[in-house]
């Protein structure tokens, strides 16, 4: 297996829903919820300077509209505006995230913008609670990693520096298990997934080749019979599935060689794209009729 | 591609009843009849993900879960009779989409508040009493030796008071000094500012207390001993002046919300520690996952009682003068969430944890 094809294999999980139907997810990448955190980030911050530069100018106004100069003393609503920064700057940390985690559409706009969606890890309801509880220990897992580190930068010493490496190991969690949790979806219950965007292909037997057998250009009738269509199995005919919707000339051409060597036709040329659609329908037929019997055939290989 | 009416079509009527009698395999056919229900729903869930709660109608809505299940339950028929892997990816992505909405956090902050005050709260915090009792040990016992290691030797005070703190309450201050820190402040400004600053300090200091208990519960016990030696410290130098009574009215008054907060803050975080250092028959992210939810339900209160005790210390010490009225207020404060933790054990209706 290639490494890519490893890698997407690895990400793959199954969970159950409340009503019973196992239902393949994708777990988020490092990479991209990095990518959202720090999007998230300069939001926060932006936000936050924002705020200052507007009630530092208000403040000033405020006391000298009020009259009062000197340094320390403030009046009262500058004291008020004080009182706005400090309880803002609290709720822009702690509560960002808890809003927008908790709002109808269940993501932070980092991670809308990277397609990322939270959810519980047992397929059950994504409560309150949980988001409460992941979002908690975000502290020990961001802001105070990064302040120790930069303290122990200044400070280095031993201890400063053990308490650093100490904290990374929670800034890093999610490196270190197979499920990409953080600290705080660990005790939450929680996982990150992809949310996942794909539009419905087109059906492909109700061309005229797929429901009668006969091609539109040649009026050949294409008609299978039991051991032509036996050699292949559910593998062969998702592939020729996939040609047949990308549609691309020389791959058509190419898999209906390969079909007509392995049953003994003779390929003719100009007409693969009828000459598939009919075989794709007729084989699909043979194996969905068996499926309905509890018969499987996976590919060419098995019985 | 033809448009499929949704259901209940007469036979042989439109384009859609054509394309279904066209398609050759059961299997398409069997999408085609559907198709409708799935193009709704896809809608739906797209407006939903764009956030553009205001253009779906109440219909909309309500139709979302049944929509749901109608076409989850499309997806496992396809999945035991169509070997068609572009309709079973499709419904699969689908039916992950719209879990994330039916399955999404649904409640409104009125009524999480209503059933978080409800009952909720109270009974989170009875779910960690063991851990409450081990951390009132802690706190209890840090005190006593805060005291007695000062008794031995004043030194110990400035390595449990940190200077800034300790400003003119140092061993040696005249009664007088320390009398004069207790009352008579009632006329200072910018008492409004230092509340919201102590309980912004507050806040983020007992978060860190619940978030260290992650690893295995041992820091937030540090961290209630610390806490708590200096707490011993500072009744030690008002006793030694015959101020007792005195420090603890002024410690009371928003102390008893404080310190229960801490206390509490601290058996979250135990609570999660333990749960996972001993998870009993669960798995450890199974236990992990029960207790982190309860704890964080606890913590939800312990910042709101932070709140009020920053009030209570930046307001209501510096405005109320006397020992007495502190004593009441710290005292009835004290009554107030022991009755409500304890005593009002309503099981609040739609609760979501377990």
């Amino acid at each position: 297996m290639s490494r890519l094809a490893r890698a997407a294999n690895s990400s793959r999980r199954v969970l159950v829903t409340p009503e019973g139907i196992a239902m393949p997810v994708t777990l988020a990448s490092r990479g991209s919820r990095l990518g959202a955190l720090m999007i998230d980030l300069m939001i926060i911050t932006a936000a936050i300077i924002v705020l200052f530069v507007v009630l530092a100018f208000a403040k000033q106004g405020a006391d000298a509209a009020m009259g009062v100069t000197d340094e320390p003393a403030s009046s009262p609503a500058g004291q008020f505006l004080e009182i706005v920064a400090i309880l803002a700057i609290f709720a822009l940390r702690h509560g960002y995230f808890l809003m927008f985690e908790l709002g109808p559409r269940g993501a932070t706009p980092g991670k809308r913008m990277t397609g990322l969606r939270i959810a519980a890890r047992d397929g059950k309801r994504l409560t309150t609670e949980m988001v409460l509880a992941r979002n908690l220990l975000r502290d020990i897992e961001l802001f105070l990693p990064i302040a120790a580190m930069t303290a122990a930068s200044f400070a280095s010493g031993v201890a400063s520096w053990t308490m650093a490496l100490w904290l990374l190991v929670f800034a890093l969690f999610p490196l270190f298990n197979k499920d990409r949790l953080r600290a705080g979806d660990l005790i939450a219950g929680t996982w990150v997934l992809e949310a996942p965007k794909t539009s419905l292909a087109a059906v492909l037997s109700t061309g005229q080749a797929a429901t009668t057998g006969t091609s539109r250009t040649t009026g050949v009738a294409y008609r299978f019979g039991e051991e032509e269509l036996a050699v292949y199995g559910e593998y062969e005919l998702q592939t020729l599935e996939r040609v047949l919707r990308e549609d691309r000339p020389e791959a058509l051409a190419a898999v209906q060689e390969a079909i007509c060597r392995k049953i003994g036709w003779n390929p003719g040329a100009g007409d693969e794209r009828a000459f598939l659609e009919a075989y794709y329908t007729q084989l699909r037929a043979r194996l969905e009729s068996g499926m309905r019997l509890g018969k499987r055939k996976a590919d060419k290989f098995s019985a | 591609m033809a448009s499929v009416p949704a259901s209940g079509h007469a036979p042989g009527s439109g384009a859609g009843q054509a394309a279904i009698e066209a398609a050759a395999l059961r299997s398409d056919r069997f999408r085609l009849e559907r198709e409708g229900d799935w193009a709704r729903l896809e809608e739906i869930v797209s407006r939903m993900e764009k956030g553009r709660l205001s253009r779906l109608s109440d219909a909309d809505l309500l139709e979302l879960p049944v929509l749901y299940r109608t076409v989850a339950s499309s997806l496992s028929v396809a999945r035991e009779t169509s070997l068609d892997a572009a309709t079973l990816a499709y419904l699969e992505a689908l039916v992950q989409r719209a879990w994330f909405l039916v399955y999404g956090p649904r409640t409104t902050l009125w009524s999480w508040a209503a059933r978080f005050f409800g009952g909720e709260w109270s009974r989170a915090v009875r779910a960690i009493a063991p851990e409450m009792l081990v951390a009132l040990l802690l706190m209890v016992a840090g005190t006593v030796v805060g005291w007695l290691l000062c008794v031995q030797d004043p030194d110990w005070y400035y390595s449990f008071v940190p200077g800034e703190l300790a400003g003119e309450r140092v061993p040696g201050a005249t009664r007088e000094v320390l009398l004069k820190g207790l009352f008579g402040n009632t006329g200072d400004s910018g008492l409004s500012v230092f509340a919201a600053f102590l309980f912004s300090h507050n806040s983020g200091v007992a978060i860190l207390c619940f978030a260290l208990g992650f690893a295995y519960g041992v820091p937030p016990l540090m961290l209630l001993v610390q806490n708590t030696t200096m707490l011993g410290a500072i009744l030690w130098l008002y006793s030694g002046v015959d101020l007792t009574w005195e420090i603890t009215g002024w410690l009371a008054i928003h102390g008893t919300t404080e310190l229960f907060a801490i206390l509490l803050s601290g058996a979250a975080g135990l609570h999660i520690g333990r749960s996972m250092a001993f998870p009993g028959d669960r798995s450890i992210l199974d236990a992990a996952a029960a207790a982190g939810q309860r704890a964080a339900v606890v913590m939800a209160g312990v910042i709101l009682m932070l709140l009020i005790a920053g009030l209570l210390e930046g307001f209501g010490r510096q405005l109320i003068d006397t020992t007495g009225t502190r004593m009441a207020v710290g005292g009835g404060m004290l009554l107030f969430w022991l009755v409500y933790f304890f005593l009002f054990r309503r099981v609040p209706a739609g609760s979501e944890a377990e």
